[in-house]
């Protein structure tokens, strides 16, 4: 338990490290700057308590954006997507997370990846709507959603598969 | 009583949520309805520990290209300085200059957002304060919003809230420079009447309505106008002189007579 506790602590510090460091001056096309740090909802235990993940969604939003002097952008982001976390995967995963020894990696492929890509699309929608903040620049949200969040995406499949725990 | 707790109990994370929600919107929401209440910028310690930290290793990799640009640049100066005429000693004086420059380094970048702020790594202990302007060797660059002890938060003119007051060079057809988000090497100056004659290319450069900017800074140069709905003013599309992606050392410039330039301005005002 202790073990876990550590684990979550350093991946905190490593994506926030990992995402202002690298990823904020990343500039793909001028414009997209992936947010990995979502990973860090997606990899968070799923036994554990609801409270405790949208303090820890708290934090990490308000670490990123004293980095990135975007207010508390991120914070709203990554606190909404920690809240429909729950949501998100009776959605994606149906019954099979009653079951006590239900773990991500036990999972398919394609449940990894549609609950992925649903995390970063409630993410994206809430920072970019509320970074915007019009509604007459919907199309530009919208081209900053997509393209970002397919930045996003990319790059957290390939961190995700380069610290996959091996399945014996 | 025990329901209400009860109630508490079972629904804590979608309160706790909520409540987190509001305090973070309100975070967004009064920062952009004030002006400067940021109270969390990216020149605080945390930050700009970490930041100089990544930056004393990165600072190395662009060394050639900054020394050529300082080569540039005293080129230019050395150019000005042997064709000027010969100056009095009056001017040499140097407790009567206007303004103070200093130097400082880029600590983070950033241009992709709607409201871009840059981080320098000089701040309050090298009598770094807000209002001050910073340019490059080549442009206009922003003003110093926020200072902590080491760091200073700059607004790039890259930001939704910029405001500054700029002419067309050569005449004194002054206008507001600001930035309409969508591409980071347009910003957009207003209020230029439609009788002044405009052509492509012609050089944007500070005004000297600013307490903060000196004259005749260059920022960029025409690149297109049209009307504005009212037609009677002309929203025009400048191309900055300076490579916003591509940034390191930067100066910063005092007016040394800014205070004195404000309280006129408040007194006149009061008296109204």
């Amino acid at each position: 338990m202790t073990f876990n506790y550590l684990l979550v602590g350093i991946r905190f510090v490593a994506l926030v490290l990992i995402q202002v460091l690298v990823f904020n001056r990343m500039n793909l096309f001028d414009f997209v700057n992936p947010m990995v740090y979502i990973l860090f909802l997606y990899w968070f235990p799923v036994k554990e308590n609801r409270t405790t993940l949208i303090l820890a969604a708290f934090l990490l939003g308000f670490t990123v954006d004293l980095f990135s002097d975007t207010m508390a952008l991120h914070t709203c982001a990554s606190l909404t997507a920690a809240f429909l976390r729950y949501p998100l995967m009776r959605f994606v995963f149906g019954v099979n997370m009653e079951f006590q020894n239900f773990r991500l990696s036990n999972s398919t492929r394609v449940q990894q990846f549609t609950f992925l890509a649903l995390l970063i699309i409630v993410h994206h929608l809430v920072f970019f709507s509320l970074e915007i903040f019009s509604l007459s620049n919907l199309l530009l949200i919208l081209k900053r959603v997509v393209f970002t969040g397919l930045g996003t995406l990319v790059f957290s499949i390939l961190l995700a598969s380069l610290f996959a725990i091996r399945k014996e | 009583m025990q329901r209400i707790i009860n109630f508490i109990l079972r629904n804590r994370s979608s309160l706790l949520f909520l409540f987190l929600l509001a305090f973070s919107l309100l975070l967004t929401v009064q920062n952009n309805a004030l002006h400067r209440a940021r109270f969390f910028n990216s020149s605080n310690w945390l930050s700009g520990t970490v930041y100089s930290a990544s930056n004393s290793v990165t600072g190395y990799f662009g060394l050639r290209r900054e020394n050529e640009k300082l080569l540039q640049e005293n080129r230019r100066l050395r150019s000005l300085l042997f064709n000027s005429r010969k100056q009095d000693s009056m001017e040499l004086d140097t407790s009567r200059l206007d303004y103070r420059v200093m130097t400082a380094t880029i600590i983070k970048n950033s241009y992709t957002d709607a409201n871009n702020y840059i981080t320098i790594d000089k701040g309050r202990a090298d009598s770094v304060n807000q209002d001050m302007g910073v340019i490059t060797s080549r442009g206009i660059l922003g003003i110093v919003e926020m200072t902590s002890k080491n760091y200073a938060s700059v607004q790039s003119i890259l930001n939704t809230k910029s405001n500054i007051n700029a002419k067309i060079a050569g005449t004194d057809y002054f206008g507001s420079l600001t930035w309409n988000r969508k591409n980071h090497q347009l910003v957009q100056l207003e209020d230029i009447p439609r009788l002044v004659p405009l052509r492509e290319g012609d050089t944007i450069v500070t005004g000297a309505m600013s307490s903060i900017f000196p004259e005749n800074i260059p920022i960029g140069t025409i690149e297109g106008f049209s009307l504005t709905e009212s037609q009677s003013f002309y929203q025009i599309d400048v191309r900055l002189f300076n490579d916003m992606t591509n940034l390191k050392q930067v100066y910063l410039i005092r007016n040394r007579d800014r205070d004195e330039i404000l309280q006129l301005e408040s007194d006149v005002a009061n008296d109204l």
